[in-house]
């Protein structure tokens, strides 16, 4: 029962079409692990070139210009190339129709071309990387953008545009999926949470993404064709930009964020060995931060000179929205109760993930807070925030999941210990990075800064030393896992002894997931019960 | 590099104080949330780790009173922290009456300042300590914002509107003006310095260089040149409306609404007069845009301003 199956997803076929022309969601979730991973270590590449400039005060690394070009590559990358298809895409397209017992998702060929789409958004971004790059920061501010700035916006907007399709039709995928294909018995509330996190993620892809597409569209149409939308010497209104590309990427930090929350839950369960506390509490705060999600996006403009009403609205909302957050992580925390806990690698991520996105949570209260918000908006106060939030939630999610589905992906372990170390020193690196820029963001250092006084500079150079930490945490990753896909130890079905649906199948999985299709006779994370008590499979289907 | 490390700003202004309290009061709910989350993950993970005998953990159904006790504390505790906040921001975005009426324009990248008795400045604002002062501001080109971290004070600078806000120095010295609005190339070189002095020195400050031609007579001389006088003359009879004590007045509009004649509305009158007809008028005033910059705009308004003082102090 434990050896690698004879015929798997992975050796069914060896040609390079058999993978460019695929539709089986396991092997799209490949295409967009490497797709993520290239992405990743370009808009870590303007990582490193951000912080090395930012050791010293003078800006004498690189022009100001073109500074203003690595982090607007950086922002760009990391959010619209990294970050929003990360978790949704790779572990989403590989673990959504496992967890639901279906063969495939809805539509196996659209989830295909989703992958073309976003690889040619992508395309478009390199493109304009490799001509010269662009310098409007990832937010695309107008009138800067589409009147003022020199660079190559057209090419990067219409790359960010094109990957929003990506997205929608992703979303779709999934919401379908999980209304229509789930296994018989497998009710709403006998779900796995991740699932309930990748739906709450869908709704925002499916609600959001055509906003900011039009968005970048009037950006566009306005630097190229001189149409005045935003510009105020044409009639526009630069601030109306804003409202509409924050009604979209506010929401858009939940997409980054849910889907971690829904590894969050799977690998708390499976490390603590029993049921997540509060099962429908966790579940329902998915949905409530993706509903209330919609309606903060006005706290990113507490100083762009909207009503003072609205700034009082909006602090309000964004109090709100930080509720079912809490109540997450005091779920997560109360599951380690009388948990059975290891500390295994990926539990290590989880329980960094709780502690940075904590913090993350804690200072978006500063932000909420509108009085203090004044003094801190665009600093670097701002940027450590969203970095714990986006990077030490999220990406630690991120690695987490990987590590712990590693196993069911590719049928191999990695080398426990050093994963252990790499997830300390992700950790400890992430701290050093990004908690001194609380400290200059209060003391005034504003955010895309080529140049900064030089006061600041014990603190730059603090967070320089912690990013070149940081790296090595993330690189260690990408060399034993490829390590592990020849010299891996043979894994076995279920080798952290979890109970949901994807570990009752081989590892790799056959094409088609299920020989038979189970039944769910039983609650999700029935820790106490064998799996056989929760799934059956008929009876041809174990031998 | 390692000598002096601060860890926060100084306080220099009536509202610093105000805002580091709230900053301390949600550092310490900070650490002790952060503690306490802390604590348990690591007491947990230590006492229910697993070993030999102990393989499972132990399945506990959700409590709903401990989970309507951890959603009403956070709610109860963010409340607070939303009228705390919200009662500093109303008091920010409201500037004191008697303010000095500075008039800000920012451009790439350098900022233009004019005081109320004519005294130009740039990338400098001298103040008297123990006043509050009043900006007016707008944008040239692109997105600013006007940041002086001493002060806690921060607003955007924004193209074809007025953003405003104020502060009052309590201590002398001088402290950075920051752009922190990304604004282009020389977004980090857009910097400048409020020098806050006592008001006797302010007042020899003011003296001393005057061009002795206030904003609000410059703008009564760009009245006169580019013929606004000829359409808006103070007795009324003219072809438009009397100008004199419009400032702060509601004004009754051709379509039945009605608006505050605030900067942005005068503003808004010289730039598109077409987009609000006063009742009663025809919509013949030409606009003038192009043919009068920001600065010009400000002075405008400083003398408009200006005439409805006369009335006020002519009436009592
Ligand atoms: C050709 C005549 C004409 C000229 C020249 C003219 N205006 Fe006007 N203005 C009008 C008329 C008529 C109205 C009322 C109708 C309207 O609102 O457009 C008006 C309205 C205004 C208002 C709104 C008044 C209110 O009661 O709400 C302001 C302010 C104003 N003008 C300022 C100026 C300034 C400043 C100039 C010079 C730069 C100027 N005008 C030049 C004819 C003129
Ligand atoms: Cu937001
Ligand atoms: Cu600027």
């Amino acid at each position: 029962m434990n050896g690698a199956p004879q015929v798997h997803y992975l050796n069914v076929d060896y040609g390079i079409r058999s993978w460019l022309f695929t539709t089986d969601h396991k092997r799209i979730a490949w295409l967009y692990l490497l797709s993520v991973t290239l992405f990743f270590f370009f808009g870590g590449f303007f990582a490193t070139l951000i912080r090395l400039e930012l050791m010293t005060p003078q800006g004498d690394l690189v022009q100001a210009e073109t500074y203003n070009k690595f982090f607007t590559m950086h922002g760009v990358t990391m959010v619209f190339f990294f970050l929003i298809p990360s978790i949704p895409a790779v572990l989403g397209n590989f673990l959504v129709p496992m967890m639901v017992g279906a063969r495939d998702l809805a539509f196996p060929r659209l989830n295909l071309a989703s992958w073309y789409i976003f690889i040619l958004g992508g395309l478009f971004t390199l493109a304009s990387a490799a001509a010269g790059g662009v310098d409007t920061g990832w937010t695309f501010y107008t009138p800067y953008s589409s009147i003022y700035s020199n660079s190559h916006v057209a090419l990067t907007v219409v790359g960010v545009f094109v990957t929003g399709f990506s997205s929608i039709l992703t979303g779709l995928n999934f919401v379908v999926t999980i209304h229509k294909m789930r296994a018989p018995g497998l009710t709403w509330f006998r779900l796995p949470l991740f699932i309930w996190a990748i739906y709450a993620t869908s709704i925002i892809f499916i609600l959001g993404t055509p906003v900011i597409a039009i968005t970048l569209l009037l950006v566009g149409l306005e630097r190229v064709f001189n149409l005045g939308f935003f510009d105020p010497a044409r009639g526009g209104d630069p601030v109306l930009f804003q409202h509409l590309f924050w009604f979209y990427s506010h929401p858009a930090v939940y997409i980054m964020v849910l889907p971690a929350m829904g590894v969050e839950s799977e690998l708390v369960t499976a490390f603590a060995r029993r049921r997540v506390f509060g099962y429908s509490f966790v579940a329902f705060s998915s949905l409530a931060i993706a509903v209330i999600g919609f309606l903060v996006w006005g706290h990113h403009m507490f100083v762009a000179g909207q009503s003072v009403h609205a700034g009082l609205i909006f602090s309000l909302l964004s109090f709100l929205v930080a509720i079912p957050s809490a109540i997450k992580v005091f779920n997560w925390t109360a599951t380690l109760h009388r948990g059975s806990i290891s500390y295994d690698a990926p539990m290590l991520y989880a329980l960094g993930f709780i502690g940075l996105f904590t913090i993350g949570g804690l200072t978006g209260l500063f932000l909420a807070s509108i009085g203090v918000d004044v003094h801190v908006h665009d600093t670097y106060f701002v940027i450590a925030h969203f970095h714990y939030i986006m990077v030490g939630g999220s990406v630690m999610a991120y690695l987490g999941g990987i590590h712990f589905w590693w196993p069911k992906m590719t049928g191999r372990t990695y080398p426990e210990p050093v994963a252990r170390v790499a997830a300390l020193i992700v950790f400890l690196g992430f701290n050093l990075t990004f908690f001194p820029q609380f400290v200059l963001g209060y003391l005034g250092m504003p955010r895309r800064y080529h140049a900064y006084p030089p006061e600041f500079q014990a603190l730059n150079v603090m967070s320089s030393a912690g990013a070149s930490i940081l790296a090595v945490g993330y690189v260690l990753p990408l060399i034993y896992l490829i390590w592990s896909l020849r010299y891996g130890r043979v894994a076995g079905r279920n080798p952290w002894g979890a109970r949901g649906l994807e570990w009752q199948t081989p590892s790799p999985p056959p094409t088609h997931n299920f020989d038979v299709t189970p039944r769910v006779v039983a609650e999700a994370y029935a820790y106490d019960k064998e799996p056989e008590e929760t799934y059956e499979f008929g009876s041809p289907s174990r031998a | 590099m390692w000598q002096n490390l601060p860890l926060f700003p100084q306080q220099a202004s009536t509202m610093a104080p105000r805002v580091d309290a709230l900053f301390f009061f949600l550092i310490a709910l900070s650490l002790f949330f952060g503690l306490l989350i802390a604590f348990l993950i690591v007491y947990f993970a230590v006492k229910y780790r697993r070993r030999p005998g102990y393989e499972r953990g132990v399945s506990i159904d959700a409590s709903i009173a401990l989970e309507i006790f951890w959603t009403a504390v956070p709610f109860g505790i963010t409340m607070v922290l939303f009228f705390w906040g919200a009662s500093i921001f109303l008091d920010q975005t409201q500037p004191p009456v008697g303010a000095i009426d500075i008039a800000v324009v920012g451009r790439q990248w350098m900022w233009k300042l004019q005081h109320p008795e004519g005294q130009r400045e740039i990338d400098e604002l001298h103040v008297p300590v123990g006043r509050p002062v009043k900006l007016t501001m707008t944008s040239e080109d692109v997105i600013h914002s006007f940041f002086v971290p001493e002060f806690r004070m921060k607003m955007d600078v924004v193209p074809g509107r007025y953003t405003t806000a104020w502060f009052e120095a309590t201590k002398e010295g001088e402290y950075p003006i920051r752009c922190s609005q990304y604004c282009g190339a020389q977004h980090s070189g857009m910097l400048g310095r409020v020098i806050a002095m006592t008001p006797a020195d302010y007042q020899q400050w003011l003296g001393g260089g005057a061009t002795g031609v206030s904003a609000a007579q410059a703008g009564q001389n760009l009245f006169q040149r580019l013929g606004c006088a000829t359409c808006h003359k103070s007795e009324g009879g003219s072809q438009g409306p009397s100008l004199a004590g419009l400032f702060g007045k509601t004004v009754k509009l051709q379509d039945g609404k009605s608006a505050v004649a605030d900067e942005g509305y005068i503003r808004e009158s010289i730039l598109d007069p077409q987009a609000k007809i006063v009742a009663g008028f025809q919509p013949v005033m030409p606009t003038f845009k192009g043919l009068v910059s920001e600065e010009g705009i400000l002075q405008l308004i400083a003398y408009i301003k200006s005439l409805s003082q006369q009335e006020r102090t002519a009436a009592k």
